[in-house]
C-alpha cells in the first residue's frame, strides 16, 4: 500500500524540449483534472522558434497547471512540482521552483551532450549535485519507455516519441487520475495510425504501472472543488473568443465575417473560425492586416458582423482603417491579442502594452470603445459584449486579449444560447425620409444595407454633414460632428452593468485596480492581504473606453490606488488623467504574467510606507 | 422593387455637385458609366461603387447608387468583403494609378488572383492629381514633376502586364475620349464573371495635360491606336497597317505595300500568350492596343467559399449554437 496524502492544491510544471510533446501531455493532464472535478488554470509557455535548437534552453517548452479543491485564479506562482525531461528544462525552470519542491527528471536527458547543450560546464551535473531539501525523483523514462516499446511494432527512431505519455501516465498515478480521457483522446488522434496508437497507449499504461511498482512513493488526493453547479468545459482564451463571436453573430441574426492575417498569438482564432463553416462563418485570410480590416468593413457595409483579429504589429497596420470605420459608423469588432512589443517584440510572450494604442492610437478625434478580457473564459464574454456594442451602437469596438489569456485554459461554466443577451441591429428598411446620418437618442445612426431600393446612399471618410452624411468642409459642422461622435461613444457606458468591487471594503487604505489578465493574480494577492488583516480592496476594469460612469466615485473613496500592469504604466495614466487621483503602477515587463506574491509584496510595501 | 428598364442616365446621377476641374477626363468616364448602367439590367439598389482616395475616387459620390469613398488604396479589399457578404451585388471598384498601383498595389494583385466577381476601373492619368502633381507609378521615366524636378527615376508599371501577371481573368483598356468604346468595355466587363480589370486612360488637364495625345489627337491617333476586335485581324491606321506575328514577335506590316490580311494576327482574347504579347505593346515602336486583351472563365472566390459552407453544412449539419458552446467534452458539477 502506498501512502496517500490529501492536498488542497498543486502546481505542476511540465518542461522539456519543444519536440517532447510537453504541450500535449500538459493539456491532457488539464482535461483529465477538469473532469475529475478540480478547478484549474493552465499556462503554456513555448519558444518563439518553430524548431528551436534541440536540447538548448531556448528550445524549452513548458506547460504549467495549477489545480485544486478550492477556487483557482491563476496558473500558480512557483510550481510545487517540476517535471524536467532534459537538462535545459531543468536549468531554465529550477530557479522558479518552490523551495522544498518536487523534481522529476529523466537521467537520459542529463547525459554529456544534453548537459553541454543546456550550457552546463563539464563535470557540472545537477543530478550529481542535487540541491538539498528537494524531493528528487530520477526516473529512467527513456529506458523504461523503450522497454515498453519492445512489444510494439515501431521504427526505432519513433520509439522515444511516446516518452511524454510515459511521464503523463506516471503523473496520473501520482495524482490518482483516471486514464480514460487520454485513452479516448489517443484513439481519436491516431484513428488512422494503429501503430502510433498502440505505442502511445502502451507508454501511458507503462508510466502508470511504473508508479505502482516503485516503493516508498506518496500518492496525492485532491478533492473535487466546490464549483457552482452546472455544465462545464475547458476552454482557452482564443477558443472562447471565437465562440463569443459566433454566438454574437447568431444571436444578432447576422453572418459572421472574419478577415485576418496570420500572427502569433492571434492565429488560433482564425483557425477556430475557419473550422466552423457549418455555422455559416466566412473566414478570409487576407493579404495583410490592412486588407483584413478593410474587408471586414466591406462585410459590415454589406450587413454582416465584420470582425478582424490580430496582435500588436498588425494592430498598428489597421490604424487608418479604424478611423474609417469610426467615420462610417458601421459595426466592427477588432480583436488585439497583445504580445510583447514594440515592433516584432516578443511574439510568443504576453504583455499589456497596447492599451494606449487601443484608446488613443489614431489620427484625429477617433474615440472607439475598448473592452478587455480578464480570463480565458472571459474572452467569450468580452467578444460577445464587444460585438453587441458594435452592432447596437454602430461603432468599431476594440477587444483586448493577450498571449497569456489566448493560450491558457480553465474550466468554463458555459452559457445556454437561450440565456445570452439579445442583440438588436438598428437596421433601416423604411424608405421614407431616409437620412444616412440621422441619429436616435443614443446618437446611433441606422444601418441601411445595400440591395434595398430607395435607401441608396454614399459613405466615406471625408467629414460628413450632420444628418445627410454628404461631404462637408463646414467649420461649425466639423466641430459638431466630432463632438457628436464622441458623445455617441460616451453613451455606450449607459449599457454597462454597475461597477462592483471584487473583494474588500467600500472604504480601505488601498484599492488594487486591474485590467485584463492580471485579475487572477490580484485576486489571490488581495485575498491573502485581507486574511492578513490589511486594509485593501480589489476592483477590476473591463471597460476602458468609455470608462464606467460610476467609477470616479468609487476611486475617490480610496486614498491610494495601486495598478499592476504588464507594461510600463498605461492604465495608470488614463486613470490619473480622468480622475486626478493618487494612483501608482506596479509594472512588470518580462513577457510573463504576474505572480500573486509580487502583487502582495507591493501591497504590503505601499501600506507600510504609508505614503497614501 | 424598382425596374431598371424605366431608368435613364439621369436616374443614376446623384444630387451632389461634381467637383472635378473643368475639362478633366473623369467627367467623360462618369457620363459613360451613368449611361451604361441603365442598360445592364441591374436594379439600382444592387449596384455599389467602392473607391479609394484620389480625384477619381470621388466617383461614388456622383452615382445615385450605394457607394463608399474609403481610404487610400484599400477599395479592392473592402469590395472583396462586401462581395463575399452579398454576392448578388454588382460592385465597381474605382481607383487611380496612385491609389491602385502604389499604395493599394498589394490589394489589387490579390484581388485579381482570387478572381472575386468585381469590376475594377483604374483611371490612369499617369500623375497624382489630388495631391497636386507628383509623378505616379505609371509616369514615364524621367518625368519632371514637383517631386521629381530632375526627372523621375522610377521605371513605370505596365498596368495590363501587371494584371495579366496576377492572373486576372478579364483585362481591357479604354480611354476617356472614346465614349462609345468605353461604354462597350464597361458593358463587357459587367458581363464577365470574375474580376474585370479595365485600365482607362484619363487626361488630367491640370497636372498632366496631353499625356495621351497620341491616342486622342485627330492627326496622331490613327497611327497609334490599335482597336482590338474579337476574331478580327489586327489592323490600324485606317486599314493601312497591320500586325503580324513572327513567332512571338509582333511586326508591323504595310497593307498598302502588298502585305495580306491573311497573314495578320487574328485577335483571340482567350489566348493568354497573345494577350501578354499585346500587353507589351507599350512603347512608341508599336501602336497602343485598346479593347479586351484577355478573358477567361475561372471559378470566383466567393462562389467557392459559399460552396465550402454549403458542403460543410451538408457533411456536419447546420451548426447548433448550444452544441458549439458545449464543445466535445463537458462535465456536470452538482
Ligand atoms: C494614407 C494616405 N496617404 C496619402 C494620401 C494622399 N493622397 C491622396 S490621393 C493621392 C494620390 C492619388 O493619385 P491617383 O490614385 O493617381 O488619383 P488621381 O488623384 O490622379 O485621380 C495621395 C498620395 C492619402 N489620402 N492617404
Ligand atoms: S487634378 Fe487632374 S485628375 Fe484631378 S480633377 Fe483636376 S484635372 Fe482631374
Amino acid at each position: 500500500m502506498k501512502n496517500t496524502q490529501a492536498l488542497k492544491k498543486v502546481t505542476i510544471l511540465f518542461a522539456g524540449d519543444s519536440g517532447d510533446g510537453i504541450q500535449l501531455a500538459g493539456s491532457q493532464f488539464a482535461n483529465t483534472t477538469a473532469l475529475a472535478g478540480n478547478d484549474l488554470s493552465t499556462f503554456p509557455d513555448f519558444p518563439a522558434e518553430i524548431r528551436a535548437p534541440i536540447g538548448t534552453v531556448s528550445g524549452v517548452s513548458g506547460f504549467q497547471i495549477n489545480f485544486g479543491s478550492e477556487e483557482i485564479h491563476t496558473p500558480g506562482g512557483r510550481p510545487d512540482v517540476l517535471v524536467a525531461l532534459n537538462a535545459a528544462a531543468y536549468r531554465k525552470n529550477f530557479p522558479s521552483l518552490k523551495s522544498a519542491g518536487t523534481i522529476i527528471v529523466d537521467p537520459a536527458g542529463f547525459d554529456k551532450k544534453n548537459l553541454r547543450l543546456a550550457g552546463y560546464d563539464d563535470e557540472e551535473n545537477p543530478l550529481l549535485n542535487k540541491p538539498a531539501d528537494y524531493q528528487f525523483y530520477e526516473i529512467e523514462v527513456t529506458r523504461l519507455n523503450r522497454d515498453a516499446m519492445k512489444e510494439v511494432e515501431i521504427a526505432p527512431r519513433d520509439r522515444d516519441r511516446s516518452r511524454n505519455m510515459f511521464v503523463l501516465g506516471f503523473i496520473y498515478f501520482l495524482y490518482n487520475r483516471d486514464l480514460e480521457v487520454t485513452l479516448h483522446f489517443l484513439e481519436e488522434k491516431f484513428k488512422h495510425k494503429p501503430d502510433a496508437l498502440e505505442a502511445n497507449k502502451k507508454a501511458l499504461m507503462a508510466g502508470y504501472n511504473y508508479g505502482d511498482t516503485i516503493e516508498a512513493i506518496t500518492r496525492f488526493r485532491i478533492e473535487k472543488a466546490k464549483l457552482p453547479a452546472g455544465e462545464y468545459r475547458n476552454v482557452t482564451g482564443n477558443q472562447a473568443l471565437a465562440l463569443g463571436l459566433i454566438a454574437a453573430s447568431k444571436k444578432a441574426g447576422l453572418d459572421l465575417f472574419y478577415g485576418s492575417y496570420p500572427i502569433t498569438p492571434a492565429s488560433d482564432i482564425l483557425h477556430e473560425l475557419a473550422a466552423r463553416k457549418n455555422y455559416g462563418v466566412k473566414t478570409f485570410q487576407a493579404e495583410d492586416e490592412i486588407a483584413a480590416i478593410t474587408s471586414a468593413i466591406g462585410a459590415s457595409f454589406g450587413g454582416a458582423l465584420g470582425v478582424t483579429g490580430t496582435s500588436g504589429p498588425g494592430m498598428a497596420l489597421k490604424t487608418e482603417a479604424l478611423g474609417l470605420a469610426m467615420m462610417l459608423e458601421l459595426p466592427l469588432v477588432v480583436v488585439n491579442v497583445q504580445r510583447g512589443g514594440p515592433s516584432t517584440g516578443l511574439p510568443t510572450k504576453t504583455e499589456q502594452s497596447d492599451l494606449m494604442q487601443a484608446v488613443y492610437g489614431r489620427n484625429g478625434e477617433t474615440p472607439i470603445p475598448v473592452i478587455a478580457a480578464s480570463s480565458p473564459s472571459d474572452c467569450f464574454w468580452a467578444a460577445y459584449e464587444g460585438a453587441k456594442y458594435a452592432i447596437e451602437h454602430m461603432t468599431p469596438v476594440i477587444v483586448l486579449s493577450d498571449g497569456y489569456l489566448a493560450n491558457s485554459s480553465e474550466p468554463w461554466l458555459f452559457p445556454k444560447a437561450a440565456d445570452l443577451a439579445e442583440i438588436k441591429a438598428p437596421f433601416r428598411t423604411e424608405v421614407e425620409n431616409y437620412l444616412p446620418y440621422e441619429r436616435d437618442e443614443r446618437e446611433v445612426r441606422e444601418w441601411a444595407i445595400p440591395g434595398q431600393a430607395g435607401l441608396e446612399h454614399r459613405l466615406g471618410g471625408l467629414e460628413k454633414e450632420d444628418k445627410t452624411g454628404n461631404v462637408s468642409y463646414d467649420a461649425e459642422n466639423h466641430e459638431l460632428m466630432v463632438k457628436t461622435r464622441a458623445r455617441k461613444v460616451a453613451l455606450v457606458a449607459k449599457d454597462y452593468p454597475e461597477t462592483r468591487l471584487l473583494q474588500g471594503a467600500e472604504k480601505a487604505d488601498l484599492l488594487v485596480l486591474g485590467w485584463g489578465n492580471t485579475k487572477g493574480a490580484i485576486q489571490v494577492a488581495v485575498a491573502q492581504a485581507l486574511v492578513e488583516g490589511l486594509s485593501v480592496a480589489q476592483l477590476h476594469l473591463r471597460y476602458i473606453n468609455p470608462l464606467p460612469e460610476d467609477l470616479g466615485a468609487i476611486l475617490q473613496r480610496y486614498p491610494h490606488i495601486l495598478i499592476p500592469e504588464l507594461n510600463d504604466g498605461q492604465l495608470v495614466r488614463i486613470i490619473r488623467d480622468h480622475y486626478l487621483v493618487k494612483a501608482d503602477v506596479l509594472d512588470k515587463i518580462q513577457g510573463k504574467p504576474f505572480l500573486a506574491e509580487e502583487i502582495l509584496a507591493q501591497i504590503k510595501k505601499v501600506l507600510k510606507d504609508g505614503n497614501h | 422593387m424598382e425596374t431598371t428598364n424605366t431608368l435613364s442616365a439621369r436616374d443614376f446621377s446623384s444630387d451632389q455637385e461634381v467637383k472635378w476641374c473643368p475639362g478633366c477626363g473623369d467627367y467623360s468616364i462618369l457620363k459613360q458609366m451613368q449611361s451604361v448602367v441603365p442598360e445592364l439590367g441591374i436594379a439600382r439598389e444592387d449596384i455599389v461603387f467602392i473607391s479609394g482616395i484620389g480625384c477619381s475616387s470621388r466617383f461614388p459620390y456622383y452615382m445615385n447608387t450605394y457607394g463608399m469613398h474609403s481610404i487610400h488604396g484599400r477599395a479592392p479589399a473592402i469590395a472583396t468583403g462586401l462581395k463575399i457578404t452579398n454576392p448578388d451585388l454588382s460592385i465597381w471598384v474605382i481607383t487611380g494609378d496612385g491609389d491602385g498601383l502604389s499604395i493599394g498595389g498589394n490589394h489589387l494583385i490579390h484581388l485579381l488572383r482570387r478572381n472575386v466577381d468585381l469590376n475594377v476601373l483604374l483611371f490612369n492619368n499617369q500623375i497624382y492629381g489630388l495631391t497636386k502633381g507628383q509623378y505616379s507609378p505609371t509616369s514615364e521615366l524621367g518625368k519632371k514633376t514637383k517631386s521629381s524636378p530632375l526627372g523621375s527615376l522610377d521605371h513605370p508599371f505596365n498596368p495590363l502586364a501587371l494584371a495579366l501577371g496576377a492572373d486576372a481573368s478579364f483585362v481591357a483598356r479604354s480611354i476617356d475620349r472614346d465614349p462609345k468604346h468605353l461604354r462597350e468595355i464597361l458593358s463587357a466587363s459587367h458581363q464577365h464573371k470574375g474580376t474585370s480589370f479595365i485600365e482607362v486612360y484619363q487626361n488630367c488637364n491640370v497636372f498632366n495635360d496631353g499625356t495621351f495625345l497620341n491616342f486622342t489627337d485627330k492627326k496622331l491617333k490613327d497611327e497609334n491606336v490599335l482597336l482590338l476586335e474579337e476574331g478580327q485581324p489586327l489592323v490600324y491606321d485606317q486599314g493601312k497597317k497591320g500586325i503580324r506575328l513572327n513567332g512571338l514577335k509582333p511586326e508591323i506590316v504595310n497593307l498598302e505595300e502588298g502585305a495580306s490580311l491573311n497573314d495578320l494576327w487574328i485577335h483571340d482574347s482567350r489566348d493568354a500568350t497573345k494577350a501578354y504579347v499585346l500587353s507589351r505593346f507599350f512603347d512608341d515602336s508599336l501602336p497602343r492596343p485598346f479593347g479586351i486583351f484577355y478573358q477567361e472563365d475561372r471559378p470566383c472566390y466567393e462562389d467557392d467559399l459559399l460552396d465550402q459552407i454549403d458542403h460543410a453544412k451538408g457533411v456536419q449539419g447546420e451548426g447548433d449554437l448550444d452544441d458549439l458552446l458545449r464543445g466535445k467534452r463537458s462535465w456536470t458539477v452538482g
